[in-house]
Protein backbone atom coordinates (compact mmCIF):
# COMPACT_ATOMS: atom_id res chain seq x y z
CA UNK A 1 0.00 0.00 0.00
CA UNK A 2 1.42 3.38 -1.01
CA UNK A 3 1.54 6.39 1.26
CA UNK A 4 -0.79 8.18 -1.07
CA UNK A 5 -3.71 5.76 -0.83
CA UNK A 6 -3.33 5.53 2.92
CA UNK A 7 -3.64 9.27 3.22
CA UNK A 8 -6.60 9.35 0.88
CA UNK A 9 -8.46 6.67 2.79
CA UNK A 10 -8.02 8.36 6.15
CA UNK A 11 -9.01 11.83 4.93
CA UNK A 12 -12.77 12.29 5.47
CA UNK A 13 -14.94 14.49 3.26
CA UNK A 14 -15.02 18.25 4.04
CA UNK A 15 -18.61 17.97 5.32
CA UNK A 16 -17.66 15.34 7.86
CA UNK A 17 -14.60 17.36 8.90
CA UNK A 18 -16.78 20.43 9.45
CA UNK A 19 -19.27 18.44 11.51
CA UNK A 20 -16.53 16.94 13.67
CA UNK A 21 -15.03 20.37 14.18
CA UNK A 22 -18.42 21.76 15.16
CA UNK A 23 -19.05 18.85 17.48
CA UNK A 24 -15.67 19.31 19.14
CA UNK A 25 -16.30 22.98 19.85
CA UNK A 26 -19.71 22.12 21.33
CA UNK A 27 -18.44 19.18 23.34
CA UNK A 28 -16.92 21.16 26.19
CA UNK A 29 -19.97 23.40 26.78
CA UNK A 30 -22.31 20.39 26.70
CA UNK A 31 -20.20 18.45 29.19
CA UNK A 32 -19.90 21.39 31.58
CA UNK A 33 -23.52 22.57 31.43
CA UNK A 34 -24.67 18.96 31.84
CA UNK A 35 -22.31 18.51 34.76
CA UNK A 36 -23.53 21.74 36.35
CA UNK A 37 -27.19 20.64 36.09
CA UNK A 38 -26.35 17.19 37.42
CA UNK A 39 -24.52 18.52 40.49
CA UNK A 40 -27.32 21.01 41.10
CA UNK A 41 -29.87 18.19 40.91
CA UNK A 42 -27.83 15.96 43.24
CA UNK A 43 -27.35 18.74 45.80
CA UNK A 44 -31.10 19.37 45.90
CA UNK A 45 -32.13 15.69 46.26
CA UNK A 46 -32.54 15.88 50.03
CA UNK A 47 -36.17 16.49 51.06
CA UNK A 48 -35.31 19.51 53.22
CA UNK A 49 -33.31 21.31 50.49
CA UNK A 50 -34.37 24.94 50.41
CA UNK A 51 -33.85 25.23 46.68
CA UNK A 52 -35.48 23.06 44.00
CA UNK A 53 -33.36 21.10 41.58
CA UNK A 54 -33.47 21.82 37.85
CA UNK A 55 -36.12 19.19 37.14
CA UNK A 56 -38.47 20.61 39.76
CA UNK A 57 -37.81 24.17 38.52
CA UNK A 58 -38.90 23.21 35.04
CA UNK A 59 -41.94 21.23 36.14
CA UNK A 60 -43.14 23.93 38.55
CA UNK A 61 -42.72 26.73 36.03
CA UNK A 62 -43.85 24.82 32.97
CA UNK A 63 -46.95 27.01 32.75
CA UNK A 64 -44.72 30.12 32.60
CA UNK A 65 -42.28 28.61 30.12
CA UNK A 66 -44.90 27.61 27.57
CA UNK A 67 -47.03 30.75 27.99
CA UNK A 68 -44.60 33.65 27.96
CA UNK A 69 -47.22 36.13 26.79
CA UNK A 70 -50.29 35.58 28.99
CA UNK A 71 -51.85 38.67 30.56
CA UNK A 72 -54.17 38.29 33.55
CA UNK A 73 -54.43 42.04 34.02
CA UNK A 74 -52.47 44.22 36.44
CA UNK A 75 -48.92 43.08 36.97
CA UNK A 76 -49.76 39.41 36.47
CA UNK A 77 -48.21 38.92 33.06
CA UNK A 78 -46.12 36.27 31.30
CA UNK A 79 -42.33 36.41 31.51
CA UNK A 80 -42.15 37.52 27.87
CA UNK A 81 -44.16 40.62 28.73
CA UNK A 82 -42.12 41.27 31.86
CA UNK A 83 -38.90 41.12 29.88
CA UNK A 84 -40.32 43.40 27.19
CA UNK A 85 -41.34 45.94 29.85
CA UNK A 86 -37.76 45.92 31.17
CA UNK A 87 -36.30 46.09 27.68
CA UNK A 88 -38.48 49.07 26.89
CA UNK A 89 -37.09 50.97 29.87
CA UNK A 90 -33.57 49.96 28.90
CA UNK A 91 -34.17 51.09 25.32
CA UNK A 92 -35.21 54.58 26.42
CA UNK A 93 -32.56 55.06 29.12
CA UNK A 94 -29.77 53.50 27.06
CA UNK A 95 -30.58 55.52 23.95
CA UNK A 96 -30.51 58.73 25.96
CA UNK A 97 -27.22 57.65 27.56
CA UNK A 98 -25.73 56.86 24.14
CA UNK A 99 -26.73 60.23 22.68
CA UNK A 100 -25.55 62.23 25.69
CA UNK A 101 -22.46 60.05 26.26
CA UNK A 102 -21.20 60.28 22.68
CA UNK A 103 -22.00 64.00 22.50
CA UNK A 104 -20.36 64.98 25.78
CA UNK A 105 -17.55 62.47 25.23
CA UNK A 106 -16.68 64.09 21.90
CA UNK A 107 -16.60 67.48 23.58
CA UNK A 108 -14.50 66.19 26.48
CA UNK A 109 -12.07 64.53 24.07
CA UNK A 110 -11.75 67.58 21.82
CA UNK A 111 -11.64 70.59 24.14
CA UNK A 112 -8.93 70.44 26.85
CA UNK A 113 -10.76 73.05 28.97
CA UNK A 114 -13.89 70.89 29.08
CA UNK A 115 -11.78 67.80 29.70
CA UNK A 116 -10.03 69.27 32.73
CA UNK A 117 -13.30 70.66 34.06
CA UNK A 118 -15.33 67.50 33.58
CA UNK A 119 -12.70 65.08 34.80
CA UNK A 120 -13.37 65.38 38.56
CA UNK A 121 -17.15 65.26 38.00
CA UNK A 122 -16.87 62.14 35.87
CA UNK A 123 -14.43 60.43 38.22
CA UNK A 124 -16.74 60.91 41.22
CA UNK A 125 -20.11 60.23 39.63
CA UNK A 126 -19.10 57.15 37.68
CA UNK A 127 -18.29 55.24 40.87
CA UNK A 128 -21.76 55.75 42.37
CA UNK A 129 -23.63 52.40 42.37
CA UNK A 130 -26.78 52.48 40.21
CA UNK A 131 -29.22 51.89 43.05
CA UNK A 132 -27.85 54.78 45.09
CA UNK A 133 -29.47 57.05 42.50
CA UNK A 134 -32.89 55.48 42.97
CA UNK A 135 -34.23 57.47 45.95
CA UNK A 136 -32.98 60.73 44.47
CA UNK A 137 -34.50 60.04 41.09
CA UNK A 138 -37.82 59.03 42.69
CA UNK A 139 -37.82 62.36 44.51
CA UNK A 140 -37.04 64.25 41.31
CA UNK A 141 -39.38 62.48 38.92
CA UNK A 142 -42.14 61.34 41.30
CA UNK A 143 -42.69 58.49 38.87
CA UNK A 144 -41.45 54.91 39.06
CA UNK A 145 -40.95 54.51 35.34
CA UNK A 146 -39.05 57.76 34.84
CA UNK A 147 -36.93 57.01 37.91
CA UNK A 148 -35.96 53.58 36.54
CA UNK A 149 -35.10 55.09 33.17
CA UNK A 150 -32.96 57.73 34.86
CA UNK A 151 -31.07 55.07 36.78
CA UNK A 152 -30.30 53.28 33.52
CA UNK A 153 -29.22 56.52 31.91
CA UNK A 154 -26.87 57.53 34.71
CA UNK A 155 -25.38 54.02 34.86
CA UNK A 156 -24.78 53.54 31.16
CA UNK A 157 -23.55 57.02 30.29
CA UNK A 158 -20.10 56.80 31.95
CA UNK A 159 -18.46 54.02 29.95
CA UNK A 160 -19.91 55.47 26.74
CA UNK A 161 -18.71 58.98 27.57
CA UNK A 162 -15.24 57.93 28.73
CA UNK A 163 -14.58 55.59 25.81
CA UNK A 164 -15.76 58.17 23.30
CA UNK A 165 -13.49 60.80 24.87
CA UNK A 166 -10.52 58.43 24.78
CA UNK A 167 -11.30 57.50 21.17
CA UNK A 168 -11.43 61.13 20.11
CA UNK A 169 -8.11 61.82 21.83
CA UNK A 170 -6.47 58.80 20.23
CA UNK A 171 -6.94 59.84 16.63
CA UNK A 172 -3.41 59.06 15.36
CA UNK A 173 -1.24 62.12 14.71
CA UNK A 174 -0.58 60.78 11.20
CA UNK A 175 -4.22 61.14 10.26
CA UNK A 176 -4.34 64.63 11.76
CA UNK A 177 -1.27 65.55 9.70
CA UNK A 178 -2.95 64.31 6.54
CA UNK A 179 -5.94 66.46 7.41
CA UNK A 180 -3.69 69.49 7.97
CA UNK A 181 -1.74 69.11 4.75
CA UNK A 182 -4.92 68.70 2.74
CA UNK A 183 -6.52 71.56 4.68
CA UNK A 184 -9.69 69.56 5.22
CA UNK A 185 -12.69 71.55 6.39
CA UNK A 186 -14.12 70.62 9.79
CA UNK A 187 -17.01 68.56 8.35
CA UNK A 188 -14.55 66.76 6.05
CA UNK A 189 -12.28 66.04 9.00
CA UNK A 190 -15.24 64.90 11.09
CA UNK A 191 -16.62 62.39 8.60
CA UNK A 192 -13.40 61.20 6.96
CA UNK A 193 -11.11 60.99 9.97
CA UNK A 194 -12.56 61.67 13.41
CA UNK A 195 -15.71 59.52 13.26
CA UNK A 196 -14.17 56.46 11.55
CA UNK A 197 -11.21 56.34 13.91
CA UNK A 198 -13.39 56.85 16.99
CA UNK A 199 -16.18 54.38 16.20
CA UNK A 200 -14.39 51.28 17.57
CA UNK A 201 -13.86 53.04 20.92
CA UNK A 202 -17.48 54.21 21.00
CA UNK A 203 -18.68 50.66 20.49
CA UNK A 204 -16.50 49.40 23.32
CA UNK A 205 -18.29 51.94 25.53
CA UNK A 206 -21.70 51.05 24.14
CA UNK A 207 -21.07 47.38 24.84
CA UNK A 208 -20.08 47.98 28.45
CA UNK A 209 -23.02 50.37 28.75
CA UNK A 210 -25.64 47.88 27.60
CA UNK A 211 -24.41 45.32 30.14
CA UNK A 212 -24.56 47.86 32.95
CA UNK A 213 -28.03 49.01 31.82
CA UNK A 214 -29.36 45.51 32.11
CA UNK A 215 -27.79 45.08 35.55
CA UNK A 216 -29.29 48.37 36.67
CA UNK A 217 -32.82 47.82 35.39
CA UNK A 218 -33.28 44.50 37.14
CA UNK A 219 -32.08 46.01 40.40
CA UNK A 220 -34.14 49.18 40.00
CA UNK A 221 -37.29 47.21 39.26
CA UNK A 222 -36.81 45.10 42.36
CA UNK A 223 -36.80 48.25 44.41
CA UNK A 224 -39.80 50.02 42.98
CA UNK A 225 -41.62 49.38 39.71
CA UNK A 226 -44.85 48.21 38.17
CA UNK A 227 -43.94 45.23 36.05
CA UNK A 228 -40.64 44.20 34.54
CA UNK A 229 -38.46 41.16 35.08
CA UNK A 230 -36.87 42.59 38.24
CA UNK A 231 -40.32 43.30 39.65
CA UNK A 232 -41.33 39.73 38.81
CA UNK A 233 -38.46 38.27 40.82
CA UNK A 234 -39.14 40.41 43.85
CA UNK A 235 -42.89 39.82 43.55
CA UNK A 236 -42.36 36.07 43.47
CA UNK A 237 -40.16 36.29 46.56
CA UNK A 238 -42.78 38.31 48.44
CA UNK A 239 -45.56 35.95 47.41
CA UNK A 240 -43.76 33.08 49.15
CA UNK A 241 -45.74 30.37 47.38
CA UNK A 242 -44.76 26.75 46.94
CA UNK A 243 -43.41 27.40 43.43
CA UNK A 244 -41.96 30.90 44.07
CA UNK A 245 -38.35 29.72 44.28
CA UNK A 246 -38.68 27.95 40.94
CA UNK A 247 -40.11 31.12 39.41
CA UNK A 248 -37.21 33.17 40.76
CA UNK A 249 -34.67 30.73 39.36
CA UNK A 250 -36.36 30.68 35.96
CA UNK A 251 -36.43 34.50 35.88
CA UNK A 252 -32.72 34.65 36.79
CA UNK A 253 -31.91 32.36 33.87
CA UNK A 254 -33.98 34.57 31.57
CA UNK A 255 -32.21 37.69 32.84
CA UNK A 256 -28.85 36.09 32.05
CA UNK A 257 -29.93 35.00 28.58
CA UNK A 258 -31.36 38.41 27.68
CA UNK A 259 -28.21 40.13 28.95
CA UNK A 260 -26.12 37.83 26.77
CA UNK A 261 -28.30 38.58 23.73
CA UNK A 262 -28.07 42.34 24.31
CA UNK A 263 -24.29 42.14 24.51
CA UNK A 264 -24.09 40.06 21.33
CA UNK A 265 -26.46 42.46 19.57
CA UNK A 266 -24.33 45.52 20.30
CA UNK A 267 -21.15 43.62 19.41
CA UNK A 268 -22.73 42.55 16.12
CA UNK A 269 -23.78 46.10 15.25
CA UNK A 270 -20.26 47.25 16.14
CA UNK A 271 -18.71 44.71 13.79
CA UNK A 272 -21.01 45.77 11.00
CA UNK A 273 -20.21 49.45 11.49
CA UNK A 274 -16.44 49.07 12.03
CA UNK A 275 -14.94 45.83 10.73
CA UNK A 276 -11.73 44.95 12.55
CA UNK A 277 -9.62 45.19 9.38
CA UNK A 278 -10.43 48.88 9.19
CA UNK A 279 -9.28 49.75 12.66
CA UNK B 1 33.34 69.01 -4.12
CA UNK B 2 30.91 71.56 -5.51
CA UNK B 3 33.48 72.22 -8.18
CA UNK B 4 32.77 68.92 -9.91
CA UNK B 5 31.89 69.73 -13.50
CA UNK B 6 28.30 70.81 -13.65
CA UNK B 7 25.24 69.17 -15.17
CA UNK B 8 24.77 67.90 -18.69
CA UNK B 9 24.91 70.67 -21.27
CA UNK B 10 22.24 69.29 -23.56
CA UNK B 11 19.21 69.86 -21.35
CA UNK B 12 16.73 72.30 -22.83
CA UNK B 13 14.75 72.86 -19.68
CA UNK B 14 12.33 75.77 -19.38
CA UNK B 15 13.60 78.75 -17.40
CA UNK B 16 13.64 77.80 -13.75
CA UNK B 17 13.04 80.05 -10.82
CA UNK B 18 16.37 80.20 -9.05
CA UNK B 19 15.17 80.83 -5.51
CA UNK B 20 11.95 78.84 -5.67
CA UNK B 21 12.24 77.55 -2.14
CA UNK B 22 14.45 79.41 0.28
CA UNK B 23 15.51 78.41 3.75
CA UNK B 24 17.09 81.52 5.22
CA UNK B 25 19.19 81.39 8.35
CA UNK B 26 16.71 79.03 10.00
CA UNK B 27 17.14 77.93 13.62
CA UNK B 28 14.81 75.76 15.62
CA UNK B 29 14.99 75.51 19.41
CA UNK B 30 12.82 73.34 21.59
CA UNK B 31 12.19 74.13 25.24
CA UNK B 32 12.96 71.14 27.45
CA UNK B 33 13.11 70.49 31.18
CA UNK B 34 16.86 71.17 31.08
CA UNK B 35 16.60 74.43 29.19
CA UNK B 36 16.42 75.25 25.53
CA UNK B 37 17.57 72.54 23.12
CA UNK B 38 18.85 73.89 19.79
CA UNK B 39 17.98 71.34 17.10
CA UNK B 40 18.97 73.40 14.08
CA UNK B 41 21.15 76.46 13.88
CA UNK B 42 21.72 78.74 10.92
CA UNK B 43 20.46 76.56 8.09
CA UNK B 44 20.61 78.13 4.64
CA UNK B 45 19.44 76.43 1.48
CA UNK B 46 18.13 77.71 -1.81
CA UNK B 47 16.27 75.28 -4.06
CA UNK B 48 15.60 75.79 -7.76
CA UNK B 49 12.22 75.03 -9.23
CA UNK B 50 12.12 71.45 -10.46
CA UNK B 51 15.17 70.39 -8.47
CA UNK B 52 15.43 67.02 -6.74
CA UNK B 53 17.09 67.46 -3.33
CA UNK B 54 17.99 64.67 -0.95
CA UNK B 55 18.81 65.38 2.68
CA UNK B 56 21.02 62.95 4.56
CA UNK B 57 22.38 62.92 8.09
CA UNK B 58 22.46 60.85 11.25
CA UNK B 59 19.29 60.36 13.22
CA UNK B 60 18.62 63.26 15.55
CA UNK B 61 20.28 65.78 13.22
CA UNK B 62 17.04 67.62 12.61
CA UNK B 63 16.32 66.49 9.03
CA UNK B 64 12.68 65.89 9.84
CA UNK B 65 12.50 69.15 11.78
CA UNK B 66 13.75 70.97 8.72
CA UNK B 67 11.26 69.31 6.39
CA UNK B 68 8.44 69.85 8.87
CA UNK B 69 9.14 73.58 8.66
CA UNK B 70 8.94 73.43 4.87
CA UNK B 71 5.71 71.46 5.18
CA UNK B 72 4.45 74.06 7.65
CA UNK B 73 3.88 71.73 10.60
CA UNK B 74 6.23 73.87 12.67
CA UNK B 75 7.69 77.35 12.50
CA UNK B 76 11.37 78.31 12.73
CA UNK B 77 12.45 79.87 16.01
CA UNK B 78 14.38 82.41 13.94
CA UNK B 79 14.94 82.87 10.24
CA UNK B 80 12.36 82.12 7.58
CA UNK B 81 11.26 79.56 5.04
CA UNK B 82 9.99 81.08 1.79
CA UNK B 83 8.20 79.41 -1.10
CA UNK B 84 8.06 81.72 -4.14
CA UNK B 85 9.05 84.54 -1.80
CA UNK B 86 6.05 83.91 0.47
CA UNK B 87 6.73 82.82 4.05
CA UNK B 88 5.35 79.36 4.88
CA UNK B 89 2.89 79.66 7.72
CA UNK B 90 0.91 76.45 7.82
CA UNK B 91 0.63 73.08 6.12
CA UNK B 92 -0.95 73.13 2.69
CA UNK B 93 -1.48 70.88 -0.32
CA UNK B 94 1.06 72.87 -2.38
CA UNK B 95 3.69 71.19 -0.16
CA UNK B 96 2.29 67.67 -0.04
CA UNK B 97 4.07 65.18 2.14
CA UNK B 98 4.67 61.46 1.73
CA UNK B 99 5.10 60.12 5.23
CA UNK B 100 7.43 57.36 6.30
CA UNK B 101 4.56 55.24 7.63
CA UNK B 102 2.31 55.92 4.63
CA UNK B 103 -0.43 57.61 6.71
CA UNK B 104 -3.25 56.12 4.70
CA UNK B 105 -6.69 56.06 6.25
CA UNK B 106 -7.33 52.36 6.95
CA UNK B 107 -11.09 52.61 6.49
CA UNK B 108 -10.75 53.95 2.96
CA UNK B 109 -9.76 52.05 -0.17
CA UNK B 110 -6.74 53.10 -2.22
CA UNK B 111 -9.09 54.98 -4.52
CA UNK B 112 -10.90 56.70 -1.67
CA UNK B 113 -7.65 57.72 0.00
CA UNK B 114 -6.49 59.47 -3.16
CA UNK B 115 -9.98 60.82 -3.82
CA UNK B 116 -10.11 62.55 -0.43
CA UNK B 117 -7.01 64.54 -1.37
CA UNK B 118 -8.28 65.34 -4.87
CA UNK B 119 -11.69 66.37 -3.55
CA UNK B 120 -10.25 68.72 -0.96
CA UNK B 121 -7.82 70.39 -3.37
CA UNK B 122 -9.76 70.59 -6.64
CA UNK B 123 -12.98 71.89 -5.17
CA UNK B 124 -14.18 73.37 -8.48
CA UNK B 125 -13.72 70.30 -10.63
CA UNK B 126 -16.67 68.05 -11.49
CA UNK B 127 -16.92 64.58 -10.04
CA UNK B 128 -15.99 62.77 -13.29
CA UNK B 129 -12.92 65.00 -13.61
CA UNK B 130 -11.87 64.21 -10.04
CA UNK B 131 -12.41 60.48 -10.57
CA UNK B 132 -10.30 60.72 -13.72
CA UNK B 133 -7.45 62.39 -11.83
CA UNK B 134 -7.54 59.68 -9.17
CA UNK B 135 -7.52 56.92 -11.77
CA UNK B 136 -4.62 58.50 -13.62
CA UNK B 137 -2.58 58.85 -10.44
CA UNK B 138 -3.21 55.25 -9.44
CA UNK B 139 -2.27 54.16 -12.96
CA UNK B 140 0.96 56.15 -12.73
CA UNK B 141 2.07 54.06 -9.75
CA UNK B 142 0.71 50.84 -11.28
CA UNK B 143 -2.10 50.32 -8.80
CA UNK B 144 -5.18 50.35 -11.03
CA UNK B 145 -5.97 46.75 -10.17
CA UNK B 146 -5.78 47.40 -6.42
CA UNK B 147 -7.84 50.60 -6.45
CA UNK B 148 -10.64 49.10 -4.39
CA UNK B 149 -8.47 47.44 -1.78
CA UNK B 150 -8.03 48.80 1.71
CA UNK B 151 -4.53 49.44 3.12
CA UNK B 152 -4.72 46.30 5.29
CA UNK B 153 -4.93 44.23 2.10
CA UNK B 154 -1.90 45.93 0.52
CA UNK B 155 1.81 45.23 0.94
CA UNK B 156 4.15 47.92 2.29
CA UNK B 157 5.34 48.82 -1.20
CA UNK B 158 1.78 49.11 -2.48
CA UNK B 159 0.79 51.29 0.47
CA UNK B 160 3.66 53.65 -0.27
CA UNK B 161 2.58 53.69 -3.92
CA UNK B 162 -0.88 54.80 -2.82
CA UNK B 163 0.67 57.51 -0.67
CA UNK B 164 2.77 58.68 -3.63
CA UNK B 165 -0.29 58.61 -5.92
CA UNK B 166 -2.18 60.66 -3.34
CA UNK B 167 0.62 63.23 -3.21
CA UNK B 168 1.03 63.45 -6.99
CA UNK B 169 -2.70 63.61 -7.69
CA UNK B 170 -2.87 67.11 -6.23
CA UNK B 171 0.17 68.29 -8.20
CA UNK B 172 2.10 69.97 -5.37
CA UNK B 173 4.69 72.67 -5.98
CA UNK B 174 7.00 70.86 -3.59
CA UNK B 175 6.80 67.15 -2.89
CA UNK B 176 8.21 66.32 0.53
CA UNK B 177 9.19 62.73 1.25
CA UNK B 178 10.29 61.67 4.73
CA UNK B 179 12.30 58.48 4.30
CA UNK B 180 9.61 57.07 2.04
CA UNK B 181 11.35 53.80 1.22
CA UNK B 182 12.98 53.12 4.58
CA UNK B 183 10.63 50.29 5.52
CA UNK B 184 10.69 48.51 2.17
CA UNK B 185 12.72 45.55 0.94
CA UNK B 186 15.59 46.21 -1.44
CA UNK B 187 13.82 45.18 -4.64
CA UNK B 188 10.61 47.11 -3.97
CA UNK B 189 12.74 50.05 -2.96
CA UNK B 190 14.60 50.13 -6.28
CA UNK B 191 11.38 49.76 -8.24
CA UNK B 192 9.78 52.65 -6.41
CA UNK B 193 12.89 54.83 -6.77
CA UNK B 194 12.73 54.37 -10.53
CA UNK B 195 9.01 55.07 -10.65
CA UNK B 196 9.46 58.17 -8.54
CA UNK B 197 12.16 59.42 -10.92
CA UNK B 198 9.99 58.83 -13.97
CA UNK B 199 6.99 60.55 -12.45
CA UNK B 200 9.12 63.45 -11.24
CA UNK B 201 10.60 63.96 -14.68
CA UNK B 202 7.14 64.02 -16.22
CA UNK B 203 5.64 66.39 -13.66
CA UNK B 204 8.61 68.74 -13.30
CA UNK B 205 7.86 69.38 -9.63
CA UNK B 206 10.37 70.15 -6.92
CA UNK B 207 11.26 67.29 -4.58
CA UNK B 208 12.71 67.34 -1.08
CA UNK B 209 13.46 63.92 0.27
CA UNK B 210 14.99 62.64 3.49
CA UNK B 211 16.93 59.43 3.18
CA UNK B 212 19.40 57.29 5.10
CA UNK B 213 20.66 55.63 1.99
CA UNK B 214 23.59 57.23 0.15
CA UNK B 215 23.10 55.09 -2.97
CA UNK B 216 19.47 56.10 -3.13
CA UNK B 217 20.39 59.78 -2.84
CA UNK B 218 23.09 59.51 -5.55
CA UNK B 219 20.66 57.78 -7.89
CA UNK B 220 17.81 60.23 -7.38
CA UNK B 221 19.05 63.68 -6.44
CA UNK B 222 20.46 66.70 -8.24
CA UNK B 223 22.02 67.78 -5.00
CA UNK B 224 22.68 65.96 -1.77
CA UNK B 225 22.40 68.03 1.38
CA UNK B 226 24.55 66.57 4.16
CA UNK B 227 23.71 67.61 7.69
CA UNK B 228 26.11 67.88 10.62
CA UNK B 229 25.18 66.27 13.92
CA UNK B 230 22.90 67.87 16.49
CA UNK B 231 22.55 69.74 18.73
CA UNK B 232 22.77 72.91 16.66
CA UNK B 233 22.89 70.87 13.47
CA UNK B 234 23.27 72.66 10.20
CA UNK B 235 24.05 71.93 6.58
CA UNK B 236 27.64 70.67 6.50
CA UNK B 237 28.07 70.41 2.78
CA UNK B 238 26.06 70.20 -0.40
CA UNK B 239 27.15 67.66 -2.96
CA UNK B 240 26.31 68.22 -6.64
CA UNK B 241 25.35 65.00 -8.39
CA UNK B 242 25.96 65.63 -12.08
CA UNK B 243 24.82 62.32 -13.61
CA UNK B 244 22.83 63.02 -16.78
CA UNK B 245 19.12 62.27 -16.87
CA UNK B 246 17.24 60.11 -17.51
CA UNK B 247 19.40 58.07 -15.19
CA UNK B 248 20.14 54.43 -15.61
CA UNK B 249 21.07 52.60 -12.44
CA UNK B 250 23.49 50.20 -14.13
CA UNK B 251 25.33 52.99 -15.96
CA UNK B 252 25.65 55.05 -12.82
CA UNK B 253 27.05 52.11 -10.89
CA UNK B 254 29.76 51.72 -13.56
CA UNK B 255 30.74 55.36 -13.41
CA UNK B 256 33.91 56.00 -11.35
CA UNK B 257 32.40 59.33 -10.34
CA UNK B 258 29.66 57.42 -8.48
CA UNK B 259 32.26 55.86 -6.19
CA UNK B 260 34.09 59.12 -5.79
CA UNK B 261 30.87 60.81 -4.63
CA UNK B 262 29.88 57.84 -2.52
CA UNK B 263 33.22 57.74 -0.70
CA UNK B 264 33.07 61.45 -0.18
CA UNK B 265 29.60 61.21 1.39
CA UNK B 266 30.61 58.19 3.46
CA UNK B 267 33.67 60.03 4.67
CA UNK B 268 31.51 62.98 5.64
CA UNK B 269 29.01 60.85 7.52
CA UNK B 270 31.23 58.24 9.14
CA UNK B 271 34.51 60.02 9.74
CA UNK B 272 34.11 63.77 9.84
CA UNK B 273 30.65 63.70 11.39
CA UNK B 274 30.56 60.22 12.82
CA UNK B 275 27.65 59.55 15.09
CA UNK B 276 28.89 59.61 18.67
CA UNK B 277 26.88 56.56 19.72
CA UNK B 278 29.79 55.14 21.67
CA UNK B 279 30.20 58.11 23.97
Amino acid sequence: MTMNSAVRRSAPSPVVTALIKRGKSLLAPIVFVGGFLLIWQLLCLSPDARIPGPIRVVSETWRLIVNPFFDDGGTSKGLGWQILISLQRVAVGYTLAAIAGIGIGTLVGTVPFVRHGMDPIIQVLRTVPPLAWMPLSLLIFQNNDAAAIYVIFITAIWPILINTAVGVQQVPQDYKNVSKVLQLSFPEYLFNILVPSTVPYVFTGLRIGIGLSWLAIVAAEMLKADGGIGFFIWDAYNAGNEDSTSQIILAIIYVGLVGLLLDKLVAWVGRRVAPSEQR
Amino acid sequence: MQTLENTSPMTATPPQVENFLEIKDVSKHYPTANGVYPVLDGVNLSVKEGEFICVIGHSGCGKSTLLNMVAGFSQPTSGEVLLESQPIQRPGPDRMMVFQNYSLLPWKTAFENVYLAVKSVYKDKSKPEKVEIVNQSLEMVGLTAAANKRPAQLSGGMKQRVAIARALAINPKVLILDEPFGALDAITKEELQEELLKIWQRSGGTVLMITHDIDEALFLADRLVMMTNGPSATIGEILDIPFPRPRDRARIFEDPLFYELRNYALDFLYRRFAHDDKL
